[in-house]
């Protein structure tokens, strides 16, 4: 059972060749029409590391998670987890990836408590692991003992984040894809999640790789900072280095210099995920 | 703290072991009955309007054999009416396993959850099987509170039933349900917006050929043909010849093996179209929650 092998111990976490994706895009104007998401994005990502990418929206960061979870199927070119081929091998991906993403996306009616022990068992996790493994990690990303079992749609965004961040905890992921984990967060919130995410590395040996649209949060968590434009990735470095190269004192004018836009502009293209996707 | 996660690490490269595999597998099914579990807890009174809901969608059919007599008809009435009521019941249970099955999918796109749980390290076969063993376990102990209340209602007696008979079939039949259960659950992974209703379509196209409130032999000929490949026409006649008249399940052979080899052909059939329908959702980005 090839694809149930242990992690390769020499393997880069993320390994992308010529990384493709479209969608099809339906425009009253033009008719149905193909619209890559993804462009040819070619990135390594060493064991332990955290890589941050900032794009715009539509820019491709999504579908760059979602291909690297196993989530959407490329058009061209390969992705590797932990050298285990993402199409091919995709299970073995899966037991190394998790994924916390925009939306906290729970069954709302279910508590924390609840949403946790059912996403457990999907990783083999039984009762007498998780009944005190849960409480333990929903105390380490600051939820309060007292809303455990209340209804997820009771809770705020902040708390609903916290426990996702606690939902991939609970698996230990070898690689954390994190989308915009902390977007529509308040400062104290995305202060305690960033804090986190630290954690995660610090404890867990994580390997990170973070999508999102805050410059700051870049430069503080990231090792290399990417820059992700129109599905092209046109830059992977170190936050000073890619500052040096575009002769840019913040990463905002670095990002400007790359792309030829500001970062706060929004694209004309809707974003990839939510393009009308058609049959 | 590195080397404990390196140590757990090494727990998680144990885990490679096919008997540990399995396990694991396991696990994640019975994770989907919990899951439905609670939610079934948290959506109590949705459960209880429902069932009265059923309760009185069943009396309306069942009516109709008292009304045949009181215009005038002539016919057995309490086997009459047991026929419907055996029909009406069924028709209940398979709609519970359809939906449960069809909600697999439908559900979870609906609570963003999909994406995560297409992400786990868990086979096609124990998710669905997971909504599947909780469907036929809340199914049956609907199906059998029906039939216990209606039956009360009209005062029906069953002296010769054999009732463990009667559940063996809707056991057996059960496989071949969810099987075709799983062929509907993939509408709303290729159809986000009109899947699930289409699960509705199949359900009702299931029992119209299978004689669920009348013998099959009154529909016209390529609809008896259908009802010769449907797993509902053997369920629906051996439950009534073990209620009505009391078969022993020897007696019932010609319906439980037709059964048997339908359910044999169904679970791998649709768990093969399940697997095609997920490639085609990751092909085009249909995972994404919508709505």
């Amino acid at each position: 059972m090839k694809e149930l092998s242990p992690v390769p111990p020499d393997a880069l976490a993320v390994e992308a060749r010529d990384l493709r994706k479209e969608f099809v895009r339906k425009d009253r104007k033009r008719g149905k029409r193909r619209v890559a998401a993804l462009e040819d994005v070619t990135l390594e990502v060493s064991r332990g590391e955290c890589v941050a990418i900032l794009g715009q929206n539509g820019s491709g960061k999504s579908t760059l998670v979602r291909l690297l979870s196993t989530l959407l199927l490329p058009d061209g070119g390969s992705a590797r987890v932990f050298g285990y081929d993402v199409v091919r091998e995709d299970k073995a991906v899966r037991r190394l990836v998790n994924r916390v993403s925009v939306e906290a996306s729970f069954f709302k009616k279910m508590s924390p408590s609840e949403n946790l022990h059912y996403a457990a068992r999907f990783y083999g996790m039984t009762l007498s692991e998780t009944s005190g493994k849960i409480p333990e990690i929903l105390e380490r990303v600051g939820f309060p003992p007292d809303r455990r079992t209340e209804p997820m749609e009771n809770l705020s965004r902040g708390m609903q984040q916290k426990v996702a961040l606690a939902r991939a905890l609970l698996t230990s992921p070898v690689l954390l894809l994190l989308d915009e984990p902390t977007t529509g967060l308040d400062p104290r919130s995305k202060l305690e999640v960033q804090d986190f995410i630290r954690e995660m590395r610090a404890m867990h040996d994580s390997t990170i790789v973070l999508c999102t649209h805050d410059l700051g949060e870049a430069e503080a968590l990231a090792e290399r900072v990417g820059i992700l434009d129109r599905g092209r990735l046109l830059a992977l470095e170190p936050a000073e280095e890619l500052m040096a190269r575009f002769e840019a004192k913040t990463l905002e004018d670095a990002f400007f210099a790359a792309t030829g836009r500001g970062f706060e502009d929004e694209e004309d293209e809707m974003d990839a995920e939510e393009r009308k996707v058609l049959a | 703290m590195r080397a404990v996660a390196r140590k757990r690490r090494g727990s998680q490269a144990e885990a490679w072991h096919p008997r540990v595999y399995l396990k694991h597998e396991l696990i994640g099914l019975a994770g989907v009955v919990e899951r439905n579990v609670y939610l079934t807890r948290r959506y109590i009174y949705w459960d209880i309007a429902f069932f009265v809901w059923t309760v009185a969608n069943t009396l309306t059919i069942v009516f109709i054999a008292k009304g045949f007599e009181a215009t005038g008809g002539s016919i057995d009435v309490d086997r009459a009416t047991t026929t419907l009521l055996i029909g009406a019941v069924v028709w209940a249970y398979l709609g519970i396993i359809f939906e449960f099955l069809t909600e697999t999918v439908a559900w979870e796109r609906w609570e963003g959850t999909i994406e995560y749980t297409f992400m786990a390290p868990l086979s096609r076969a124990m998710h669905l099987g997971g909504s599947g063993v909780f469907a036929v376990l809340y199914g049956l102990v609907r199906a059998i509170l029906l039939f216990i209340v209606v039956a009360l209602f009209f005062g029906l007696a069953f002296e010769d039933a054999n009732f463990a008979a009667a559940l063996v079939i809707l056991v057996v039949a059960s496989v071949s349900f969810f099987g075709i259960g799983m062929m509907t659950a993939v509408l709303p992974l290729i159809s986000p917006e009109k899947g699930a209703q289409l699960g509705f379509v199949a359900q009702g196209m299931l029992l119209v050929v299978s004689g669920v409130y009348y013998p099959i032999e009154v529909l016209p000929g390529w609809m008896q043909w259908l009802a010769k490949i449907s797993p509902a026409t053997y369920a629906l006649d051996g439950i009534r010849a073990s209620i009505l008249d009391g078969a022993s399940l020897g007696s019932l052979w010609h319906d439980i093996w037709p059964l048997l080899i339908i359910g044999a052909v169904c679970i791998p059939l649709g768990l093969a179209i399940f697997n095609r329908g997920e490639v085609y959702a990751k092909r085009h980005g249909k995972l994404k929650r919508s709505g």
